[in-house]
């Protein structure tokens, strides 16, 4: 049983005062109703996520008690991904025919604060100061930049291009595109990683609704059609956040496996995907996922950053709507935010931003601690 | 010097202590021999359940390392800087030939001058003073600047 997606909601990413994450995920679970002429009467099941903002489940006393199967979902950064996994499987099985993914989140300002001991790790972990995120992508780009000569010509780049896409997008958060010194000359956070290379925790929410793939054109002239999903946890070897020790002989990281399991499961190859949506936590994470997805060589991308090949004109367009780092990261959210802008790209709603040429083809792919990834590919 | 009786670990068990050569503590698989850190009783390789604690190597090199630019947040952090004090401090992975690479903070006098490969030495001493006593923890140091 083939699913496509036929509606799709987002509440704009960034600071919205007054307004809670879960009233985030009401907005955008209402607007993918309208958009695909339903109601919240016609879902059968719902998944859904946030990781500090509430459960999810308790959306139904505002969307309504209809008594459906609504499963909350917590997968670190791949919430929402998860959540769109695990609805497309409840179709997929032939058990449900029609249901929603939903994920939303609020933050509270500043670096996320994480608990070492919910996370297995000792406390002495977060009482010395490893406990951080940011640690992690210095370390792990500077290591990729010393291997493979990438340097910090191309971690601005990446920046710059990513907020450059984030002011054509009306729901992004930073709409001011960064200049390259604004960039290159904004603080030190995490060595080589610099302010504005990282993204920052924010709010936002994020719907859609799918259905088995033969009664999609009841609902919309535009589906698009889920042809692969994958979410994978690293192996023994990877190098992962917040891990205390690395093994000394290296195995492929868990993106590389769920994009190998998605293009498989897809039956097509990188070089037949139009458009990408790739985690983009901070700069260097965005040129190690291009080449950890297959779409690049490693060290190439030096040069697909210097030619433009990864902006909305080039030969693969990446984070057209701006990324995690002109959106800023709403955990629960985000996932679902890559999903919304290929339907969007797929569905040429893209305006001022929209990648030439009708894209038909379509990837996304989030990353989150403590190491797993999820990739999915869409097309029309 | 405090008395050993006023010193105490940060955790039990992540290195030995008291010891005039301290070294961390790790386990390593019965079946496969894959060595871990801090000590632990599966193994990530192999998924076998018996391992034996070892300690580990006190030199190793740098393989990476970053800078941590801000005051991480506490909890969890419980370092002794306030806002005004604080000091960026250095955090990197040590390869520890043929067992296994730690992560770790780095001290140094020189953190400009950190970089991939460089030789660094298990240092063991006060990390922060608290009710009186010093808690000891582990750093990796230079080994230029032993």
């Amino acid at each position: 049983m083939d699913v496509a997606i036929i509606g799709i909601g987002i509440h704009p990413f960034g600071r919205t005062d007054g307004v809670s994450g879960l009233e985030q995920g009401v907005f955008a679970a209402r607007q993918a109703l309208q958009d695909g002429r339903l109601e919240w009467n016609d879902m059968q099941f719902a998944y859904g996520g946030s990781a500090a903002a509430g459960k999810a489940d308790t959306m139904v006393s505002k969307l309504g008690l209809t008594g459906l199967q609504f499963i909350n979902v917590s997968n670190g950064c791949a919430t929402g991904g998860s959540a769109l996994q695990s609805a497309y499987m409840a179709i997929q099985s032939g058990m449900f025919d029609i249901g929603m993914a939903v994920g939303f989140d609020k933050h509270p300002r500043g670096a996320f604060t994480v608990d070492p001991e919910g996370s297995g790790l000792g406390k002495w972990y977060g009482d010395i100061g490893l406990a951080l995120t940011p640690q992690f992508f210095g370390m792990k780009i500077r290591r990729y930049m010393h291997e493979f000569g990438i340097t910090e010509d191309t971690l601005v780049r990446v920046a710059m291009k990513n907020y450059q896409n984030g002011s054509k997008n009306p729901n992004a958060w930073r709409r001011t595109p960064f200049s390259y010194a604004d960039i290159a000359e904004s603080p030190m956070v995490c060595e080589p990683l610099r302010k504005y290379m990282f993204c920052s925790p924010a709010e936002g929410g994020c719907a859609m609704v799918l259905c088995r793939a033969d009664k999609a054109r009841e609902y919309t002239s535009k589906p698009v059609f889920l042809k692969a999903v994958s979410v994978k946890t690293r192996q023994f070897g990877s190098f992962e956040v917040f891990a205390q020790c690395q093994a000394l002989d290296r195995a492929d990281p868990p993106t590389v496996q769920a994009s190998r399991a998605a293009f498989e499961m897809a039956g097509v190859g990188p070089e037949d995907i139009d458009v990408a949506q790739l985690q983009d936590t901070e700069s260097g994470a965005e040129i190690m996922h291009m080449a950890e997805n297959g779409f690049c060589a490693d060290g190439d991308q030096e040069q697909w950053l210097r030619e433009g090949y990864t902006e909305i004109g080039g030969k693969l367009p990446v984070n057209t709507d701006g990324g995690c780092l002109a959106n800023g990261e709403p955990i629960g959210a985000s996932g679902l935010r890559q999903v919304y802008e290929i339907c969007v790209q797929l569905r040429g709603e893209g305006g001022e931003r929209q990648v030439p040429n009708q894209p038909k083809t379509g990837y996304t792919h989030v990353y989150g601690a403590p190491g797993l990834s999820g990739v999915t590919i869409l097309s029309t | 010097m405090a008395s050993v009786a006023n010193q105490i670990p940060i955790a039990e068990g992540l290195f030995t202590w008291p010891s005039n050569d301290p070294r961390l503590l790790g386990s390593r698989c019965s079946n496969c021999g894959v060595v871990t850190f801090p000590a632990q009783s599966g193994c990530p390789a192999c998924c076998g359940e018996e391992t034996e604690t070892i300690e580990l190597e006190r030199q190793g090199t740098l393989w990476t390392w970053t800078v941590q630019g801000f005051l991480p947040n506490r909890p969890p952090y419980d370092g002794p800087e306030t806002s005004e004090t604080f000091e960026p401090f250095g955090v990197g992975y040590v390869e520890l030939p043929n067992q296994v690479r730690v992560q770790t903070r780095i001290k140094t006098e020189n953190i400009a001058k950190l970089e991939i490969g460089m030789e660094m030495d298990l240092v063991v001493e006060k990390y922060v003073e608290r009710d009186g006593k010093d808690i000891i923890a582990y750093f990796f140091r230079p080994s230029t600047e032993a």
